[in-house]
């Protein structure tokens, strides 16, 4: 009989008060490995993402959602841009390269990405089958798409209009799988990927359809950014790249830059937002924005998860405080049985100590499977959350849970290690 | 052999009681008699090395008992002394053959099943061996406390009122199942009590 097996089995023996007591510390627990998951899987979903390009360019708008849209494909675009404005750009000194992005379609709620090949170069992509893709309406796709779709090299789809939804489908052309991309671990796992021109194209045919339709009426519906809306007048603004005839007038989404030289992050940006009718937003700063703002509301849950351990650990102390009054007794007899004062202290302090243990086992294993459950109902498949990555700083919620244990314990310890059996006898 | 020399004590400048020498050979059976409150607890703890006297000295078999340390007083009590309270307690979250247990390996002995069946079958309650105290009629767990002094062969048995809540018939029992274990045990017997009705058991008679 280990003085760890007399703890086990004096828990057991209060089955209802040990469980609420595991339960807060679970709970406390729980949040506190949530919190950290989910903070740390999406700053490193940030990081990835963004980490080779030095500024977006795109309309005039608000520049997080230009990053959110170009870089990460959550929100929709701020507008469009003459492409002539972006070659313009893509030649200037302080520009090493320059990637052009055009969107405006999706296929099963996938984004359909018109660029060239400098986006193959700046996320390093590579393919697993198949090859990139060069001629129109050729696509190359993400690894999850791949999978997720089960598309496969040779497959034909039709992409639909619109970022979401799958209601005005592209009838006159079709896109044809030419490749695979190997997993990246980053947004282009979830990209369809093909050239400039095949998404241009899609529009030209779509709107001269459209057109015959309507016989030539002047007002021409829109769907921009996923929302539908009526524009009177003969003129038509351009709010994507759709525009038949030649370069001049035809538009991209954005264009992702990477800089030449240090003295670039300075100069380009302002030079941007000031000379031309564009808006340059640097990833790195808005997601430092955006993190800022998410983190008010991380840093009251971690609060709230901090003052449930706290209960947790106020009511661990009751609970073994209580129980030394009744056990008095108990820890007396052990005493003329020959246990040392040092061995009641750990059955005590154990009692604490196996409390908060398996509370903070149980409360990370919950964080986890929370965290999965929450990851497997999530809309966004670019920024999914996983349950399965454990972390070299759950340690810290384990040496946090044991440090609780043996403060909640320390005080009924000390008091069972300096009480006096003989008073404690002789009242019987 | 165990002998007190000019023992006295004092609860927080209260009356001091004064104790006369005893001498006890081995193997004898005494009856420590007095009223309440005449000291008799406070002797037995003194005796059973729980309390340590304000004057005065206990030896036994050669050893100063209080000239220990703290730990090795708790280890020489858990091997040489077997209490027996005036109710049981034995400890509720483990089955009987556990607080057996618990005796031996508090007392640093090696773990001994062997013993545990001989003590319960002796006693006989074999039978109860993996059943929680709760479980147990007050007269079955007032032999596992006998059960549990005895567990480790000790050279003292202390038995404090162990009769006084029970009938005439029970109280004989008990008496001859205290005196049956030291003599199977070879121990020392002093049982402290101001039941008259066990006084013909004893020859040997300290009174306070």
């Amino acid at each position: 009989m280990s003085p760890i097996k007399i703890s086990w089995k004096s828990l057991w023996s209060k089955p209802l008060s040990s469980a609420l007591n595991i339960m807060l510390i679970a709970f406390g627990t729980g949040i506190l490995t949530i919190l950290l998951l989910a903070s740390t899987q999406i700053s490193q979903k940030l990081d990835n993402n963004s980490k080779d390009i030095d500024l977006v360019v795109g309309a005039k708008g608000s520049p997080l959602q230009l990053i959110l849209s170009s870089i990460y494909y959550i929100d929709f675009p701020t507008g469009n841009i003459p492409l002539k404005d972006a070659q313009e750009l893509s030649h200037s000194p302080f520009v090493k390269r320059a990637v052009p992005l055009a969107q405006g379609d999706n296929y099963e709620g996938i984004r359909i990405v018109g660029t060239d090949s400098n986006f193959v170069s700046v996320y390093k992509l590579t393919t697993s089958s198949g090859k990139f893709w060069s001629a129109d309406f050729e696509v190359t796709i993400g690894a999850t798409v791949a999978a997720t779709q089960k598309l496969e090299i040779g497959d034909t789809f039709f992409g639909a209009h619109g970022l979401t939804g799958s209601t005005d489908v592209h009838k006159t052309h079709a896109y044809k799988v030419v490749g695979i991309l190997t997993p990246q671990g980053n947004v282009t796992d979830n990209l369809i990927l093909t050239n400039i021109a095949s998404v241009w194209r899609m529009h030209d045919d779509h709107e001269k359809e459209e057109a015959a339709e309507q016989q030539g009426s002047v007002h021409q519906e829109e769907k921009a950014a996923g929302q539908q809306y009526e524009e009177t007048g003969v003129h038509k603004k351009q709010t994507r790249p759709d525009q038949a005839g030649q370069d001049s007038g035809r538009e991209i989404t954005a264009l992702l830059i990477q800089y030449r030289s240090p003295m670039s992050v300075v100069m380009f940006p302002r030079m941007v937002n000031q000379s031309t009718a564009l808006q340059a937003a640097s990833p790195a700063m808005e997601s430092t924005r955006l993190f800022s703002l998410i983190g008010v509301g991380v840093d009251t849950l971690q609060c709230f998860a901090i003052l449930i351990m706290l209960i947790a650990a106020i009511s661990v102390f009751v609970n073994l405080y209580n129980s030394l009054k009744e056990r008095n007794y108990d820890l007396a007899i052990m005493r003329t049985l020959g246990a040392s004062r040092g061995q009641l202290f750990q059955i005590i302090i154990f009692e604490g100590i196996l409390l908060t243990l398996a509370g903070t086992v149980i409360g990370i294993a919950l964080g986890h499977l929370v965290l999965q459950f929450i990851g497997a109902y999530q809309e966004s498949s670019q920024a999914r959350l996983s349950g399965l990555i454990f972390l070299s700083t759950e340690i810290y919620l384990f040496v946090a849970g044991l440090a609780i244990g043996i403060f909640a314990a320390i005080i009924p310890a000390v008091q069972a290690y300096r009480s006096n059996i003989s008073k404690i006898l002789s009242k019987t | 052999m165990i002998s007190i020399k000019s023992v006295s004590h004092s609860y927080s400048n209260a009356l001091r009681i004064s104790f006369k020498d005893w001498e006890i050979n081995n193997g004898d059976q005494w009856l420590l008699l007095g009223e309440s409150g005449s000291g008799k607890t406070t002797l037995l703890h003194i005796l059973t090395g729980i309390l340590k006297p304000e004057k005065g000295e206990v030896n036994m078999d050669g050893t100063s008992v209080y000239s220990l340390s703290s730990r090795a007083l708790d280890q020489f009590r858990g091997r040489n002394i077997g209490i027996i309270f005036q109710r049981p307690h034995l400890i509720k979250s483990l089955t009987i053959k556990e607080n057996l247990l618990l005796a031996q390996s508090f007392a640093k002995l090696p773990e001994d099943p062997e013993r545990i069946n001989e003590v319960l079958h002796s006693l006989g309650i074999a039978e109860k061996k993996d059943a929680y105290p709760n479980e147990l009629s007050q007269g079955q767990l007032q032999r596992v406390s006998i059960a549990r002094a005895v567990i480790n062969k000790p050279a003292l048995l202390i038995a404090d009122e162990p009769t006084s809540s029970l009938d005439d018939k029970n109280a004989i029992a008990v008496l001859n199942l205290l005196m049956e274990q030291s003599g199977l045990n070879q121990a020392t017997l002093i049982v402290a009590t101001h039941d008259k009705r066990v006084k013909d058991a004893f020859i040997n008679t300290y009174e306070l």
